[in-house]
């Protein structure tokens, strides 16, 4: 489903010019649940960007469901990311002035559905939230916050999801329970790629994929 | 995205900032206010202006003496041009067809006393024609009469007011009052017009005969040594012979006054329409000069609207940067915050309009307080450029705020703040 090919990413700095993936090369079948794992500055940020249709490569070549990500233009890059893709992120990055229920239908709203309450409840019913969906994010928990997150990843039945350090804000309660969120959606058939630099973390999916300065050092397999 | 869900968006997220959203909205409410108050009170001047010219009648063309070299209006500027107009004239003219009566008048203001009463008023020196050619009825007594201008009779006819005035609840026919000193007996009161001229009561007036006002009260010759006469009211039989008439006055008076083919005439003719007209022009020009600097608090608001736009980009950058990671395009930020502009200048444009009517009614009730009776006139077309006018400042203010926004990088935008 993911096919990177010396997919490279560099920022330009002022006049400097910064390497953040040197070559990339990599394939993820629909269905895998994997990690991307890496220090602060090694790149897996950058990687989940491009993969997430959020940003493009400078160079290389990178197909997402068939579609050549590389030659698309904005509008539908913004389209992949709304109907194909859900957005997990440590910082729960949630409206705050609108209820979880409105949260999780902000997909929708770009999508144009018409059942949005509907299934912004489904999506809320399955992370486990049914309650308190009227509440505001400020009023509820790390934990509640990051599956109102989850459901708004899902409510477009995306085929794959991107979590950047989804627990990183989260006590080990909250922690096992939004992993064991993810691994319930990977079931279901969701690909889930979780970007982490916690080995915990890494150990409870199938593939650990090491990223150092830019490059893949190692791509392992757990059974 | 549907444009009502744009809407929607927009719409609340205004309400979130319900003080902000208001004080914005505030600078284009005084603006619109402003505009439209100036627009209505302008529109009601101007008919309050015709229609007291009309009052005076509009079947009737105004003879005066003008100064064949001075500039425009300046021609007819009393003082400014020789008195060249008589009574001969004046009958010459009553004697062109289709004209049913002169009314040669003199003006000027006059101390009256009664008693221990001693009050100014405009006088009016002229003849019987004058009732009909100014539209006044009679209260009691008579207007003046042939017999009176014939035999100079110390006779005087009072306007309402001026009754009042002098005589509170008694009656004036048959009294004597002084003018300029002289004694003069009141053998009419008009009924009450109602209206005014440029703060001139049209109630508050005398009239004598107009020989009498030259011999006895107000000499003014023409060059010749003649008895002159300040103006000769005509009145024409309809609005069709208007234009003949026009023309045969000014072939009578340039025979009579011996004018030279090469040279102008030495008087002017002016239709109660023209009349009209100059004023309607007036003050349509101060109007819209007016509404002219008015506009500048507009634009004052618009700056504001662009300002608070840009604020709340950079302060909603996160947001902006969630709502394209779950798929918003550039379409869609653009227009949310397009719309939240368009609101803002279109609700406060709304409430402008009301805010500026009330303000000329206010005006109006002053002014009709003051004496001047005018009544502010909000017409649609008003309403239809404040609120055109309203959208555009909306759109102008909240375009580069929001092409901004649609413009933020996803992943910028994201870890904003």
């Amino acid at each position: 489903m993911i096919e990177l090919e010396n997919v490279t990413k560099v920022y330009q700095m002022g006049k400097v010019e910064v390497p953040a993936l040197q070559g990339i090369t990599l394939n993820i079948e629909r269905g895998e649940m994997l990690s991307i794992i890496g220090a602060s500055g090694s790149g897996k940020s950058t990687l989940m960007n491009v993969i997430g249709c959020l940003d493009k490569p400078s160079s290389g070549r990178y197909i997402f469901d068939g579609a050549d990500v590389s030659r698309l233009n904005d509008n539908r890059l913004a389209e992949i990311r709304n109907k194909k893709l859900g957005f997990v992120f440590q910082e729960y990055n949630l409206l705050s002035r609108v209820s979880a229920l409105a949260n999780v239908e902000l997909p929708l709203v770009y999508s144009g559905g018409r059942h949005k309450r509907r299934q912004a409840m489904e999506a809320l019913e399955r992370v486990g939230l049914g309650e308190r969906v009227k509440h505001k994010p400020t009023e509820l928990s790390g934990g509640e916050q990051q599956r109102v997150a989850i459901a708004r990843a899902l409510v477009n039945n995306p085929s794959l999801i991107l979590a950047d350090e989804p627990t990183g804000n989260l006590d080990s309660v909250s922690t096992a329970e939004i992993i064991s969120i993810f691994r319930q959606l990977n079931q279901d058939g969701i690909t889930v790629i979780i970007v982490t630099h916690e080995r915990d973390i890494a150990s409870q999916t199938q593939r650990n994929i090491h990223l150092l300065d830019g490059q893949i050092t190692s791509d392992e397999r757990i059974v | 995205m549907k444009l009502i869900e744009s809407f929607v968006i927009a719409i609340s997220s205004l309400f979130t900032n319900k003080l902000r959203s208001s004080l914005t909205m505030l600078g284009i409410i005084i603006g619109v206010g402003a505009v439209i108050a100036i627009m209505a009170g302008g529109r009601g001047m101007e008919n309050y202006v015709t229609s007291t010219l009309e009052d005076l009648g509009t079947d009737v063309l105004y003879v005066q003496p003008s100064n064949p070299d001075a500039p425009g209006m300046a021609a007819m500027a009393p003082g400014y041009a020789t008195p060249t107009l008589t009574l001969d004239d004046a009958e010459a003219i009553a004697r062109i067809p289709s004209v049913l009566g002169v009314a040669p008048t003199n003006e000027n203001f006059v101390e009256l006393t009664f008693g221990g009463e001693t009050i100014t008023s405009v006088i009016e020196g002229t003849t019987p024609e004058f009732q009909e050619a100014f539209t006044y009825e009679m209260a009691s007594g008579q207007f003046i009469t042939e017999r009176n201008v014939a035999s100079r009779d110390m006779v005087v006819v009072l306007g309402s007011k001026t009754t009042e005035d002098l005589f509170g609840d008694e009656d004036p026919l048959g009294q004597s009052i002084k003018l300029k000193g002289k004694r003069f007996t009141v053998t009419g009161v008009l009924a009450s017009k109602g209206g005014a001229m440029f703060g001139f009561s049209l109630d508050e007036i005398v009239i004598v005969p107009i020989t009498t006002y030259q011999t006895r009260l107000f000499t003014l010759r023409t060059p010749s040594g003649e008895d002159s006469v300040m103006s000769i009211g005509v009145m024409v039989s309809g609005p069709e012979a208007m234009d003949d008439v026009k023309a045969d006055i000014e072939t009578t008076l340039r025979k009579r006054h011996r004018i030279d083919e090469d040279e102008k005439d030495d008087f002017t003719i002016v239709s109660m329409e023209q009349m009209i007209g100059i004023f309607s022009d007036i003050t349509g020009i101060i109007s819209i000069f007016l509404a002219a600097i008015a506009s500048i608090g507009l634009l004052v608001a618009s700056i504001g609207i662009m300002n608070i736009m840009l604020v709340s980009v950079t302060e909603r950058t996160r947001e902006i940067g969630i709502r394209k990671a779950v798929g918003a395009k550039r379409r869609d930020i653009l227009l949310q915050f397009l719309l939240e502009a368009a609101v803002l200048s279109l609700v406060g444009g709304g409430i402008g309009i009301a805010f500026g009517w009330a303000l000329s009614l206010a005006m109006s009730i002053i002014a009709t307080l003051a004496g001047f009776p005018l009544q502010a006139t909000l017409s649609p077309f008003h309403v239809i450029v404040a609120v055109g006018v309203s959208i555009i400042i909306g759109l102008g203010s909240g375009i580069y705020p929001a092409m901004r926004a649609a413009r933020l990088n996803p992943i910028d935008a994201l870890h904003y703040g």
